[in-house]
């Protein structure tokens, strides 16, 4: 497909690759964000392209692997009641909190898009219909137009369970560690495709680390870790777009303008991380009719993570999966311990899932 | 979950408040909300993420910064690497 295939490109894929060497007199230490991006440098074997001196470390952009699990059981709990119709994305069905959403009984279905979640509150005006509402800045606006949909038709059976999370905040919290090892990022594509990268230029400035907006085919990450190994080897730190043919400096202003009509930036919980203040979204009080947590009320559920799992390290930057005793053996995408490995997105699994690329089994 | 796949916009309508598209990817159409590209006209290719275009691909942008790889594949020495 046009705009897909000709990024996949063997043979401008190994130029980058042989270009990057050429460049490299040191170590480097580089982090993609977003889990879409990790997949493909996994699934490519990139890692296997590069020279010895550039280590990629993997970020906590997986929506699905960030999501608590505390809001994982609410959304058992809540589809499991009489009358409820619960809709979610795919992956989300699949993490297990206490069990999985799936397996937790009720009436549950998947969507590809969330205005299909409003559509089946439509047309079922005697059941409550409640969507789970994950994502980052890519899906919110998605999000944001089912709840404007939903209060502009005045359904009364439709609300959403939220747990939205944003990228600079993690970001910031990364590059404000003692420990911090990343010395350049790759921003995620299609986050700034909404967002525009303002907020990245603004990151690269304060930190002084150099970041390039990337896309998410092969040939897209080796142009993005050429341009980082640029930047590094000649000391420059400044905000470069590697995506220019779908990212715009401004993003997507109607986009940000619904955004900002239904959700306002709440402190949030990342599973594997912790509390990071200001970095999600919930909905403004004027949608709080929508808001599922308040419709079903949120009672406290607390869940014990295994003291075992390193996915905080993991996402920081810290460690590799391979560098954890449980990977792959404790830990699988079937028996997850952690929120690096419940999603194909997440770093654990990814690596678990294509481990043939230097990665030591 | 970020997930975005480029296509080709078909044909649009307004639909209530929204603008609606028929989108190809490949061998299928999709119905493809263009709220939050309103500059979008048809023959236009779009990234659509769950069922929402969140923006328009430059084709000038793409074929620009596409031949300056073109040129580095033919630059570049023809080594296997490391």
């Amino acid at each position: 497909m046009k705009y897909l295939d000709e990024y996949r490109d063997a043979g401008i894929a190994r130029a980058l690759a042989t270009r990057i060497k050429g460049r490299v007199t040191r170590p480097w230490t580089l982090m993609e964000i977003c889990g879409g991006q990790t997949h493909t440098i996994m699934r490519y074997g990139l890692p296997e392209l590069l020279p010895p001196e550039i280590e990629l470390v993997h970020g906590p952009g997986c929506p699905v692997c960030v999501t608590p699990l505390e809001i994982v059981d609410r959304a058992i709990e809540i589809a499991s009641r009489p009358g409820v119709i619960f809709v979610s994305y795919g992956d989300m069905l699949r993490v297990p909190g206490s069990r999985t959403v799936k397996a937790g009984g009720g009436d549950i279905r998947i969507a590809y898009s969330p205005v299909e979640a409003v559509k089946i509150a439509r047309e079922n005006p005697g059941r409550a219909v409640v969507f789970f509402g994950i994502g980052f800045e890519t899906t919110a606006p998605a999000n944001a137009m089912a709840v404007w949909q939903a209060s502009r038709e005045g359904l009364t059976n439709f609300s959403m369970l939220i747990s939205h999370v944003l990228v600079p905040p993690a970001m910031r919290l990364i590059l404000g560690s003692p420990v911090n090892r990343v010395q350049g990022f790759i921003a995620p594509g299609h986050v700034c495709a909404v967002m525009g990268y303002q907020e990245y230029e603004a990151l690269s400035a304060e930190f002084r680390v150099p970041i390039v907006v990337g896309g998410f085919e092969p040939v897209d990450l080796l142009e993005s870790i050429a341009m980082l190994v640029d930047q590094l080897e000649d000391g420059r730190a400044g905000l470069e777009n590697q995506y220019s043919r779908s990212v715009t400096r401004t993003g997507s202003a109607t986009a940000r303008k619904l955004m900002d009509e239904v959700f306002e930036v709440s402190d949030r919980q990342w599973r594997g991380i912790g509390p990071i203040a200001g970095s999600g979204y919930k909905l403004r009080e004027a949608y709080a009719a929508f808001d599922a947590e308040r419709v079903f009320g949120a009672g406290e559920i607390h869940v014990e993570e295994p003291a075992e799992c390193i996915a905080a390290l993991v996402m920081q930057g810290l460690k590799k999966p391979v560098d954890c005793p449980a990977f792959g053996t404790r830990c699988t995408p079937e028996k997850p311990l952690g929120a690096s490995m419940v999603s194909s997105e997440g770093a654990c699994a990814a690596y678990y899932a294509y481990r043939r690329h230097g990665v030591p089994a | 979950m970020c997930l975005a796949v480029p296509g080709k916009v078909l044909e649009a309508e307004n639909v209530g408040i929204s603008r609606i598209a028929k989108v190809q990817f490949g061998g299928i159409t999709r119905q493809v909300y263009l709220d939050f590209v309103p500059e979008v006209e048809p023959g236009d290719y779009v990234l659509v993420h769950v069922g929402f275009a969140i923006s328009r691909v430059e084709p000038e942008e793409a074929e620009r910064t596409y031949e300056l790889l073109r040129q580095l594949e033919v630059e570049m020495p023809d080594e296997e690497p490391r």
